[in-house]
C-alpha cells in the first residue's frame, strides 16, 4: 500500500490552513485579504471576506454552539497511557506530556451536556490541538461513555468531529475504540435516539470510519477535508493528480454521502432544528 | 520445494533445503540400479537425510520461535501462504458463494458464502488477496472497496435471518484508498459494518488469517470471539504506513522498528486483550503446511461455534458488547491525581 513516493509530501501537501497567526491583523489564507483578529473571532472564526472556515479547538467549539453557560462538563480527566511502551522518534509519554503543556488539556475530547437554543443535548468535541484530535483510549472512551449516557437520558447526541483518524501510539487498543464507540451507537441506535454528526475540516481515518459517518443526521463544514484515506496516501497509490475538490465536503454531499453543508453560523440553528424534528429527549 | 518464495532470514534453512534435495536425488539414482537396499554407500546417505531432516527441523522451530514482530509481518505476507480461497478450499464442504452488494458491484476482495465446517453450516466471510498476478490485480492484493463490506454485510444479514452462525478470516493490508473508494463512501461502508456486526443476532467468530490491517480488517471483524493465526498480524496501520508517517521514511529499519513499536503480533494482541486465541502455526509457518495449519483453524473455530451456539442470543449479544466496551488503556481522575498542569485558561467554563 504505502509505495514511495516519486515526489516528496513536501512537495504535494496541501497548504497548512490550521492555526490563526499571531497579531492583531492577519492575512487570510484563503483570500489574502487583511482582516482584523478580533473581528475574526467574533465571526467564529470563519474569515468575513472569503468565508474561509479557520480550524477550532473544542474548548471553542464548546463556546460558539452551547449556550451560554449551560455547558456542563462531564468525563473529565481520564489520563491517557502507554500501554504499549510505544516510541517512535519520541516516547509516547513525552509526546502526551509535550502536548498535554501546549493545549491544558488531558486529550484530545470534550464532552458534556448542554443546550443549544434551549434544546438538551449531550454534546462531544474532539480537539485537534491535541494531537491532531486522533483516537486513542480517552477518546474513544469519552465518546463511548457520552454516547450511554445519552441513551439513558434520552438525550440527543451531537458529536463534531475533527480528527487525524486513530492514534497510532496506541496502536491496536485505537483501532478497538472504532469498534467500542460503533457498538455504543447501535443501542443508542435501537433507542430510538437522535445522532446528529457534525464533521469539520479535516476528518479522516478510523474516526470517519467509525462513529463519524454514523450519524442519523450528518452535517459538514464548508470546504473541510473528509475520507477514509487521506489525500497523499490516494496519491500515492493511484500515481494520479486528485480532482479539485476531492474529499471536500461539497463533494460529499454531491457524492450522496452527506446529508448538508452548512456554514459555521448557522450551525446552531441546524442542530436545534433537527432535534426540534426528531430529538426525544426535552 | 525448490522454486520456494524465500524470505532472506530464512537463508540458512534454505541452503539444508538445497543439501537435503541433493541427498534424495542422489539416494534414488544410488538406490535404483541394484535393488539391494543395503549398500553402504546408501546407508551413509540415508542416515545423512535423517541428520539433514533432524536439522531442518531444530532450525526452523528456532527460527520460527524468534521472530521479530517485521519477520512476522513477512511471514504474514509470504506468497504461499493459504487464504481464504485456500481454506475454503481445504476446510469447507458445498461451497455456496454469494456475490454482489446489490448496489453498486462485486468485489472480489471479499468472498462471501454458505459453506459447512465439519457438521456446522455458517456463512464464511473473508478477504481474499490473490494467488496469480491477475487475481491479485482484481483482488486489489486485498485491499476491499466500499461494495466488498457492503456485500459482506449483505451476506451476513442473511445469516442473521436463517439462523446460521458467521465465520470471517481476515487478511488485508487496508481498506482501499482510492478516487471511486472515497465517493462511495469507504468510511462509511466499514462503519456500518461495525455498528451493525455488533448488534447481529447470531454468533460471529473472526479469525486474522494474514494480515489485520486497520479498519479495513476490522470491518469483517466485530466478533464474539477472535482469534490469529500464530505468524498473522493484526494493528491499526501497517508497519511500513505508520514508519512513514512517526519516522518520516520507510525503510528495513524504519519498518522494524515501526513493527515492534505497534505490537501487532499475536502474542501481543493475546497480552493486550485485543484477542482471544493464538492458533498455533506448523513448524514454519502455514505455507509449509497449509493442511495442517487449515486443521488447526477448523478445529478452533469449530470449538468457538459450538460454544457460542449453546448462548442465549441477548446473553451473547451482552458479551460482544462488553468485549468491545473494556477495551482501551487510561487512568481514572479517581485512580491518580492527574500529572497534567492545567493552564488556567480564558476558556468559559460550566455554571
Amino acid at each position: 500500500m504505502t509505495q514511495t513516493a516519486s515526489r516528496t509530501w513536501s512537495e504535494i501537501r496541501p497548504a497548512r490552513r490550521s492555526a490563526i497567526p499571531e497579531g492583531l491583523w492577519l492575512r487570510c489564507t484563503s483570500c489574502s485579504k487583511m482582516i482584523y483578529r478580533r473581528q475574526l473571532e467574533t465571526h467564529l472564526h470563519v474569515c468575513p471576506e472569503c468565508g474561509f472556515h479557520y480550524r477550532v479547538g473544542a474548548e471553542e467549539r464548546v463556546r460558539q454552539l452551547a449556550d451560554e453557560g449551560s455547558f456542563q462538563a462531564l468525563f473529565e480527566g481520564l489520563l491517557p497511557a502507554d500501554p504499549l511502551k510505544f516510541r517512535d522518534l519520541k516516547a509516547y509519554p513525552d509526546r502526551l506530556k509535550a502536548e498535554q503543556a501546549k493545549t491544558g488539556r488531558s486529550d484530545a475530547v470534550k464532552a458534556g451536556t448542554c443546550f443549544i437554543k434551549g434544546r438538551s443535548v449531550m454534546l462531544v468535541c474532539l480537539d485537534l490541538t491535541f494531537m491532531m484530535g486522533s483516537m486513542g483510549s480517552v477518546v474513544g472512551e469519552v465518546i463511548t461513555r457520552a454516547i450511554e449516557k445519552a441513551t439513558a437520558d434520552n438525550l440527543p447526541l451531537v458529536i463534531v468531529s475533527g480528527s487525524g483518524g486513530a492514534r497510532m501510539q496506541e496502536a491496536g487498543l485505537s483501532l478497538m475504540q472504532m469498534a467500542k464507540t460503533s457498538a455504543a451507537l447501535a443501542r443508542f441506535d435501537d433507542a430510538g435516539g437522535l445522532f446528529i454528526s457534525v464533521l469539520t475540516d479535516p476528518t479522516t481515518g478510523g474516526v470517519t470510519a467509525s462513529f463519524a459517518m454514523l450519524g442519523d443526521v450528518i452535517i459538514a463544514e464548508p470546504g473541510a477535508l473528509v475520507g477514509f484515506a487521506g489525500p497523499r496516501v490516494i496519491q500515492q497509490t493511484i500515481r494520479q493528480e486528485l480532482p479539485e475538490g476531492f474529499q471536500r465536503a461539497e463533494f460529499l454531499l454531491r457524492s450522496g454521502l452527506i446529508d448538508a453543508v452548512a456554514p459555521r453560523a448557522s450551525l446552531r440553528s441546524e442542530i436545534a432544528r433537527l432535534c426540534d424534528y426528531a430529538g426525544k429527549g426535552m | 520445494m525448490a522454486s520456494f518464495y524465500q524470505l532472506d532470514f530464512e537463508k540458512p534453512v534454505a541452503e539444508l533445503e538445497r543439501e537435503l534435495e541433493e541427498s534424495q536425488t542422489r539416494l534414488r539414482m544410488e538406490a535404483k540400479p541394484g535393488e539391494e537396499s543395503a549398500s553402504p554407500g546408501v546407508a551413509d546417505l540415508q542416515a545423512r537425510i535423517a541428520t539433514l531432516q533432524e536439522k531442518r527441523r531444530t532450525l526452523l522451530s528456532d527460527l520460527y520461535s524468534n521472530l521479530t514482530a517485521w519477520q512476522t509481518v513477512r511471514v504474514a505476507r509470504h506468497p504461499a501462504r493459504p487464504q481464504t480461497r485456500d481454506y475454503v478450499r481445504m476446510l469447507c464442504k458445498d461451497f455456496q458463494e454469494l456475490h454482489g452488494d446489490r448496489r453498486f458491484g462485486d468485489d472480489p476482495a471479499i468472498v462471501t458464502g454458505f459453506c459447512r465446517l465439519g457438521s456446522v453450516k455458517c456463512l464464511l466471510v473473508g478477504h481474499q488477496k490473490g494467488k496469480e498476478t491477475s487475481e491479485k490485480i482484481s483482488c486489489h492484493f486485498g485491499c476491499a472497496h466500499p461494495e466488498g463490506y457492503r456485500k459482506a454485510l449483505r451476506a451476513m444479514k442473511l445469516a442473521e435471518k436463517f439462523g446460521l452462525p458467521i465465520v470471517t478470516l481476515v487478511d488485508t493490508p487496508g481498506a482501499y484508498p482510492g478516487l471511486g473508494a472515497e465517493q462511495r463512501g469507504q468510511a462509511e461502508a466499514i462503519a456500518v459494518n461495525l455498528m451493525e456486526m455488533s448488534r447481529l443476532r447470531t454468533p460471529i467468530v473472526s479469525v486474522v488469517i494474514g494480515e489485520g490491517g486497520s479498519g479495513g480488517a476490522l470491518g469483517v471483524a466485530v466478533a464474539d470471539r477472535v482469534g490469529m493465526l500464530q505468524f498473522a498480524w493484526y494493528s491499526v496501520i501497517s508497519p511500513e504506513g505508520c514508519a512513514a508517517i512517526l519516522w518520516k521514511e520507510a525503510n528495513e529499519q524504519t519498518n522494524t522498528a515501526a513493527a515492534r513499536s505497534l505490537r501487532l503480533t499475536a502474542k501481543d494482541n493475546l497480552d493486550l486483550g485485543i484477542i482471544d486465541h493464538v492458533i498455533a502455526e506448523p513448524t514454519g509457518g502455514a505455507h509449509r503446511e497449509p493442511l495442517a495449519a487449515a486443521e488447526a483453524l477448523r478445529a478452533w473455530v469449530v470449538s468457538q461455534l459450538d460454544h457460542l451456539r449453546g448462548l442465549p442470543i441477548d446473553e451473547l449479544l451482552q458479551k460482544r458488547y462488553e468485549r468491545f466496551r473494556r477495551m482501551g488503556a487510561f487512568t481514572e481522575p479517581s485512580e491518580e491525581p492527574p500529572v497534567v498542569e492545567v493552564k488556567p485558561s480564558a476558556a468559559t467554563k460550566a455554571v
